[in-house]
């Protein structure tokens, strides 16, 4: 395995706060506005998006949650090994708000497809909106594009890109896995 | 958290016997997720839309019935029943034959319950589908054990380390065997209790304790599982009669009072009120009767769903 460092140090750390004053453009103070990390990777952009926001508007209440999609997945009984779920908690109301649906990496778009059908089941929001960290370019399967992108990358499918997060694996950092031949 | 990537270790689920602890703890924390889908506003969810169940019914049954049914509808599977008393049964048709005619129906799981011990085991050697035995004989009933101890669970935070008392008509009950082996692989402590007639020879050498004494066996116990009196399977009498069996097994409120430590009390049902328990006891905020049924439906859309997420 070859790796390539597509973002980490202070350039992952301006990328975040731009994201942030890019929500800010369109969500004001947030008080219509929730945030919903996808499971299992999404959740660390999501609570990073989420207190970076906050130490931005102090006064503002910030709405985070983490989403689990598992039962609403289309490879059910597809795949080798039976998917296992993660908990998903909600607990504020999406009805009527504008959702920011947060992801590290989109590339196929099917995750999001999913958490879209996962996501109604707490009701009708008024909008949704996608925030990536990563944007695999021209490899979707789906029609589904993102309105706030941390940076676009070109690949190819057998490669792979990792985020790693200072909280769980001690640095901020985007990574290109390519195996080697 | 384990690692849980390779999913459950068996293809069926006959009984609790052939699940490892892993496997236990898997469904525990699926049936986790699954409660808390069960309490959102809309309650379902479409992970097993392309498959189908067969609920193959050979003796009478409500909650069992009801709650594999409601888990299936939850999880969005096709489902169709079948209750031998109205069926071709009646005009001399074989088991395996029953179930192939269903299975050619393009059935991909079947959930039975049949009075034959081992009829679930018979039809997983013969037959081309996933089953799960929802109670076969004075056998096994395992999604009763198991939503059994996910009640203790929910209760208590942990299995491992609690006394269970297993009361009542052992002899002919498949939950009082299920519920021995799977709180024993979770690391509990059971014991049994009955009039010596209902309480199997060699019962000890499953590892537990016996003892004939009711208020003895209440006072050394964390949780009292009282089960029914089956008189159904019950060919000889096993006792003088009933009000003798409720005069030393009978639960009443002055006995539980009379402990020095607060019991929690199960009963898989259905309840025979005035014998095993009384009605202010099975009432009481002491009885998790009705959490278990709550979470019976939680724990069967745990098993179908790992069962069924294996690739066919």
């Amino acid at each position: 395995m070859q790796n390539l460092t597509l973002l980490d140090g202070q350039k992952f750390q301006i990328t975040i706060m731009r994201l942030c004053h890019q929500l800010i453009e369109n969500h004001d103070d947030f008080s219509n506005s929730v945030i919903l990390g996808i499971q299992p990777r999404g959740i660390y952009l999501a609570n990073r998006i989420a207190y970076e926001l906050q130490q931005i508007l102090p006064d503002a209440k910030i709405l985070n949650g983490n989403l689990d999609i598992t039962f609403f997945r289309d490879d059910f009984r597809r795949r080798e090994s039976p998917l296992v779920p993660n908990t998903t908690k909600i607990d504020f109301i999406i009805e009527g708000k504008k959702v920011i649906l947060v992801d590290d990496v989109l590339w196929t778009g099917r995750t999001i497809r999913s958490a879209m059908d996962a996501m109604l089941a707490f009701g009708r929001p008024q909008k949704v909106e996608l925030l990536v960290l990563v944007d695999r370019r021209f490899s979707r399967h789906l029609p589904i594009e993102p309105d706030y992108i941390g940076i676009q990358v070109d690949s190819i499918n057998s490669q792979k890109v990792l985020v790693s997060w200072k909280e769980t694996d001690q640095e901020d950092k985007v990574i290109l896995l390519s195996e080697k031949d | 958290m384990s690692d849980y990537s390779k999913g459950l270790s068996t293809k069926h689920l006959l009984g609790i016997k052939d699940l490892n602890e892993r496997d236990i703890q898997l469904i525990f924390e699926t049936a986790d997720t699954f409660k808390d889908v069960l309490n959102r506003p809309i309650k379902k969810v479409p992970s097993l839309r392309d498959v189908t169940i067969a609920n193959v019914f050979f003796e009478n049954s409500t909650r069992t019935r009801l709650s594999f049914e409601l888990a299936q509808k939850r999880l969005s599977a096709d489902t169709i029943n079948f209750a031998a008393s109205s069926s071709s049964v009646s005009k001399g048709e074989t088991l395996i034959d029953t179930v192939n005619n269903i299975l050619a129906m393009k059935v991909d799981m079947i959930v039975i319950r049949h009075p034959y011990p081992g009829a679930g085991i018979f039809l997983s050697r013969k037959v081309n589908a996933q089953i799960v035995n929802a109670g076969d004989g004075a056998h096994e009933h395992p999604t009763q054990a198991l939503l059994d101890a996910f009640s203790i669970r929910e209760k208590y935070g942990d299995v491992a380390g609690k006394k269970i008392a297993i009361i009542g008509d052992i002899l002919h009950s498949r939950v009082a065997l299920s519920n021995i082996l799977c709180l024993q692989k979770l690391g509990a402590e059971v014991m049994v209790c009955g009039p010596t007639t209902l309480i199997p020879k060699y019962i000890g050498s499953l590892g537990v304790k016996v003892e004939f004494d009711l208020l003895k066996a209440l006072n050394w116990c964390d949780v009292a599982n009282m089960l029914r009196i089956q008189l159904e399977r019950q060919d000889i009498k096993y006792f003088p009669s009933l009000r003798e069996y409720t005069m030393m097994y009978g639960l009443n409120k002055q006995i539980l009072d009379s402990l020095d430590k607060e019991i929690l009390i199960m009963h898989p049902g259905p309840i025979n009120r005035g014998v095993e328990i009384t009605s202010d006891v099975a009432d009481s905020k002491q009885s998790i009767i009705l959490d278990q049924v709550e979470n019976g439906v939680a724990i069967r859309m745990a098993v179908l769903y790992l069962l069924a997420g294996q690739k066919p």
